[in-house]
């Protein structure tokens, strides 16, 4: 039963996927497509978690804990670069 | 009804919610007007399901494995803590850099707020 109830949310999250890059490759602004990479990445966490279960192993777990502190990092990194310009700033007084 | 059976039905119910929840805030990504609106339909509802997908998955391997995975609670409680906090930031960055709201939209406090602010530090200066 389990592996027709992953099958089905693999067809959603690929949905939900494309969704996403059609608002990548759309989008007016720039925050736009970073949201949209980042709800991209939020998918693939689940999408790693659902074929971890058809598989039927754990061998996958670690890449579900990447995959989310990569995606914060990059949209931190993101926002960062939009508002001030750099990603890492230099130190002032010197 | 087995253990495992029972535990088989609330996996595949809670990753059925879950991945539903994804396809709902895709559809919120194209159909919302502007950026803030669009982030909020990106995160909040991106992220609820994501936890229920990884609750799932924990409660699968729980009850049919017999494996309790710290790597799923560390990836739930991980991005239960990172996905609002990236949200605000991105919000914040559009803000600042000038992204237009939606011509719906009918009160911008924090533009009256930092209007507020920079005549006070004028105000000071001048002194």
């Amino acid at each position: 039963m389990l592996e027709i109830v992953g099958y089905i949310a693999l067809i959603f999250l690929s949905i939900s996927i494309c969704i996403g890059l059609f608002r990548v490759i759309k989008g007016p602004s720039m925050p736009d497509r970073v949201i949209a990479l980042d709800t991209i990445g939020i998918n693939l966490i689940s999408a790693v978690a659902v074929i971890s279960i058809t598989l039927d192993t754990g061998a996958f777990l670690e890449v579900i804990l990447l995959l989310g502190i990569l995606s914060f990092i990059t949209t931190v990194a993101f926002s960062k670069f939009l508002e001030r310009g750099v990603v890492i700033e230099r130190k002032r007084d010197r | 009804m087995s253990v495992s059976g029972t535990g088989e039905i609330i996996a595949a119910v809670l990753i059925l919610i879950g991945t539903l929840m994804s396809v709902i805030s895709a559809f919120g990504l194209i159909r919302l007007p502007d950026v803030y609106t669009r982030s909020h339909a990106g995160t909040k509802s991106a992220t609820l399901g994501v936890l229920c997908t990884l609750t799932g998955t924990f409660i699968f391997f729980w009850f049919v494995n017999d494996f309790i995975s710290v790597r799923l609670i560390l990836g739930i409680v991980f991005v239960f803590l990172t996905a609002p906090v990236a949200g605000h930031l991105i919000s914040r960055a559009a803000y600042h850099s000038g992204v237009p709201m939606t011509e719906d939209s009918v009160q911008d406090q924090l533009k009256e707020d930092m209007e507020k602010k920079k005549k006070t530090q004028s105000s000071k200066e001048d002194e």
